[in-house]
């Protein structure tokens, strides 16, 4: 997963769903339509995105860090005022 | 995100990684990152800002906003194991508080080194409990409520 070409669109993933459904809550997707699975003591939910890292833009996925701490932020909006 | 950007050197020194999301486009983020968070705090945003311009990532977070069409304020610390140890959602207008993020991060970490449980408004070096049997009903022997402030 290298620095991606700067094309007008770049397809990412979006949410993985996890192959062993054991292994943690599953993103059910029906007739297109993703339900939450998020949970505390649950496994967060893997997705891969594209995005914006100092100068560059590159695809990410959640699964690229395991092994470390993470600290994920939704927010409403660049330029918005909070 | 400013403020946690300004934090970015403290949650780096605690091992944490921080990914943004927001349904702008990664475009807008380059753009935001130049004319305005770099502005705030020194060298802006330190780390991905990503892009989920279906919600689709906010839906599987549940903080996906439909009517408004954007990802709301929700925040997760999970842990090495890819675990969600703690979320917190806010709608728009109230910002977070970087500060209690921090102990919260603080509080898994040492609850997962040590074993021990930490009470309400736990700061590093301040006492923890040890569940188990003996402990039942003798919380108020070993812990005052004016810890928790």
């Amino acid at each position: 997963m290298g620095e991606t070409k700067d094309g007008c669109v770049q397809p990412a993933g979006g949410p993985i769903p996890q192959l062993q459904p054991e292994a943690g809550p599953v993103a059910e997707t029906q007739r297109g339509e993703t339900k939450m699975v998020a949970r505390v003591g649950q496994a967060a939910p893997d997705f891969e995105a594209s995005g914006y890292l100092e100068g560059g833009f590159k695809n990410f996925k959640l699964s690229d860090f395991k092994g470390k701490w993470i600290l994920l932020c939704f927010y409403p909006g660049d330029f918005t005022f909070v | 995100m400013a403020a946690v950007a300004a934090q970015a050197g403290e949650l780096t020194k605690l091992g944490v990684q921080v990914l943004s999301v927001s349904t702008d486009s990664r475009f807008t983020h380059k753009i935001w990152q130049e004319e305005e968070l770099s502005k705030m705090v020194p060298g802006g945003v330190p780390f991905p800002m990503l892009s989920d311009q279906t919600g689709a990532i906010g839906r599987i977070y549940g903080i996906y906003d439909e009517a408004a069409g954007v990802d709301i304020r929700g925040r997760f610390i999970i842990d090495p194991d890819g675990i969600i140890q703690a979320m917190e959602v806010l709608t728009p207008p109230v910002g977070r508080n970087v500060t209690e993020l921090i102990r919260q991060v603080k509080a898994f970490q040492h609850v997962r080194a040590t074993g021990e449980v930490t009470p309400s408004g736990w700061q590093p070096g301040r006492p923890t409990l040890t569940p188990g049997p003996d402990l039942a009903g003798k919380v108020w022997k070993q812990w005052k409520v004016e810890n928790a402030f």
